[in-house]
């Protein structure tokens, strides 16, 4: 090989290197904002980047993690949930109800089963029906909470042999020293991930998320894979009532109001997009685990936990401002 | 499919939802003595009027392309204004809690109009931060009213009818002449309906966007004075889940998500359909829980309706 030769493998080498490092940068950017919190809090507190409170995020942030995993199948597919969080109360309702009536693992049984069939519903009425999945899930989130309320008669239900129960495993439990619910979390995003990145399933959720028309024109059967969207959705929401009601070993009737909207903000944070057609559960991950992690640094350094919500307005409507400023190179908008 | 095709063009100019209102109002009557009163009707107006309010600025910006999901927060912001600064005297007060809406409002419109990021986001977001403000602002304390021409204004009447039922009817009038007979308005229907086009006409685009918004910020700000009146307080809790009431009553209406179609007569139906639905079915001692299940029913069912009645609909693209 001549010198040339060489200067010029390494120069395309270096080339390579930077654009692959520039384009890490633009389609990683919400990993250097999470980097960049860790950061900046654990400046301010000691106690913030220890283990043990890494763990109480993760753990904490779980719940609405494993959720989010769910609606972002969703989401990605073009479609929108609003109605886990009315669907979190009810299954928790559900499953803490019916354990002492007719034994844990019934009661779970049951309770994903009804869960399921509430996706079942939601899917067929938007897949099959091709309703608009806005007001569809609008319309779910209200009436699931009117079931909750006349299955309950608005009262609030509780486990009554709290410590004699193995139901405490799904919130309390700990595995190898790492807490069920993060394992549960960790399980769920790794197989979801798995499935919307590695097989065809998942290549069609995209299809049809970008581009419905062309999908459907190449063949794949769009209502039955919008259905499935909404499947997977629920049975996430049946895993984080789980949680929920293993861990409180009660529940209101109205645990799960406005958890929709903290996942929707998990997922946009993430930088999926409300479009469809792109994203991916990993984001959804970051974007959840940001919330949380700000959530924590903001209580450690002493601030009312209400400051969160101001500080999440603030860095959801600037992670997506960068994000689609990015793609059109452009920071403003050219209309009028 | 047949029957509700000719059924619709029977009553060729009556919107659907109104049939909706007549139906179930025949109905309640039959059920309960209590109903066709016309102190129940004074009721029922003035218990949609905080709804109705907000619905009347939500049109605007659902004809016009967008979705403000921060009205509820808002609402509890200005009514937390309202009450909290009357020791400063009711038109300061007052000033403070609309001027707020405003200001919120315009900024939602104005991140919508210079980013470009989708307004359902932009709402979202501010929906949870501004709920973090009422928080900041109260320190989770409810507010009293302590000047009591501010309570007393919310039991007043108007010859013998609720003076904020008035407030609402005479807004809906003023809001119906604006999106039907002025420059604005037809604007609005353009930009819903497509914003590029719009922009090559020569329609400034962002500005109607803004403005719109700050319609539904004052309208939601006019809302939380409004319902602080009723009560003679203010939480900080308050208005959780109305932008949800909202958007259905709206949808009700038949305003389109996707934009470019919708009336305010409309909407007015809507408001009035689910202040009906609640009402009777209080009367009929059905307990409240049942009217949630109802109304998500009762909006599947319109969907589906409007779906078989007019094709179009079901292209309609998400968000």
């Amino acid at each position: 090989m001549t010198p040339i030769e060489q200067a010029e493998s390494i120069s395309s080498k270096l080339k390579l290197n930077r654009v692959s490092l520039k384009n890490f940068l633009t389609t990683q950017g919400i990993l250097i904002v999470f980097i960049i919190c860790l950061a900046g809090f654990s400046m301010f507190s000691d106690r913030f980047l220890s283990e043990e409170n890494i763990m109480t995020v993760i753990r904490q942030a779980s719940m609405i993690g494993i959720i989010a995993i769910g609606v972002t199948v969703v989401i990605i597919g073009g479609n929108l949930d609003l109605s886990v969080g009315s669907m979190l109360s009810f299954a928790t309702v559900l499953v803490v109800d019916l354990h002492d009536k007719i034994g844990p693992t019934n009661a779970i049984i049951v309770m994903f089963a009804m869960t399921l069939l509430i996706g079942a519903i939601n899917g067929l009425l938007i897949g099959y029906m091709k309703l608009n999945s806005l007001i569809v899930t609008l319309a779910m989130l209200s009436a699931i909470q009117g079931i909750t309320l006349i299955y309950t008669g608005g009262q609030n239900v509780d486990i009554a042999n709290q410590d004699a129960t193995w139901f405490a495993v799904f919130g309390r439990g700990f595995v190898g020293g790492i807490a069920v619910p993060i394992l549960m979390f960790a399980v769920l995003a790794l197989c979801v991930h798995f499935v919307m990145r590695y097989t065809s399933y998942g290549r069609r959720i995209f299809a049809i998320g970008g581009n419905p028309t062309a999908a459907v024109y190449s063949g794949i059967r769009k209502s039955r894979c919008v259905f499935t969207t909404y499947m997977i959705s629920a049975f996430s929401v049946g895993c984080a009532a789980l949680v929920l009601g293993s861990r409180v070993m009660g529940s209101q009737n109205n645990v799960g109001q406005g958890y929709e909207l903290l996942v929707l903000a998990g997922i946009i944070l993430g930088g999926t997009s409300l479009m469809g057609g792109a994203g991916s559960v990993w984001k959804t991950v970051i974007g959840v685990l940001i919330l949380g992690f700000i959530q924590n640094g903001l209580l450690l350094l002493g601030y009312p936990y209400y400051t969160q919500w101001l500080v999440t307005w603030v860095i959801i409507i600037v992670a997506v401002w960068l994000d689609l400023a990015n793609q059109r190179k452009r920071l403003f908008t050219s209309h009028s | 499919m047949v029957n509700v095709k000719n059924i619709s063009k029977v009553f060729g100019g009556i919107q659907p939802i109104w049939l909706f209102v007549i139906a179930i109002t025949v109905f309640f009557s039959f059920m309960s003595e209590y109903f066709l009163t016309t102190g129940n009707f004074m009721n029922i107006l003035v218990q949609t009027s905080t709804i109705g309010l907000i619905a009347l600025g939500m049109t605007y910006v659902m004809i016009n392309g967008n979705i403000d999901l921060s009205v509820g927060a808002i609402l509890a912001l200005s009514a937390a204004l309202a009450v909290d600064l009357q020791s400063y005297g009711l038109p300061v007060a007052l000033f403070a809690a609309i001027s707020a809406g405003i200001l919120l409002g315009a900024l939602n419109g104005l991140i919508v109009w210079k980013t470009g990021v989708n307004s359902f986001i932009v709402t979202l977001g501010a929906m949870i931060g501004i709920r973090g403000l009422v928080f900041i602002y109260t320190k989770e304390q409810s507010f009293y009213a302590s000047d009591f021409a501010f309570s007393d204004f919310g039991i007043s009447t108007i010859a013998s009818i609720p003076t904020l039922g008035v407030i609402f009817l005479v807004c809906c009038l003023i809001m119906h002449l604006v999106l039907t007979k002025t420059g604005h308005g037809r604007n609005t229907f353009a930009v819903g309906g497509n914003r590029e086009a719009a922009a090559d006409a020569g329609i400034r685009v962002g500005r109607h966007m803004l403005i719109n918004f700050m319609i539904v910020g004052f309208f939601a700000a006019l809302a939380g004075i409004t319902l602080a009146t009723q009560m003679g307080a203010a939480t900080p809790n308050l208005g959780r889940d109305y932008e949800l009431w909202t958007i259905t009553a709206v949808v009700l209406g038949g305003t389109k998500l996707a934009g470019g179609f919708g009336s305010i007569t409309g909407t007015l139906g809507g408001v009035l359909a689910i202040g009906i639905l609640r009402n009777g079915m209080n009367l009929m001692q059905v307990p409240a829980f049942y009217v949630l299940v109802i109304l998500g029913a009762i909006l599947i069912a319109v969907l589906i309706i409007d779906q078989k009645v007019n094709r179009k609909s079901g292209q309609e693209v998400n968000v």
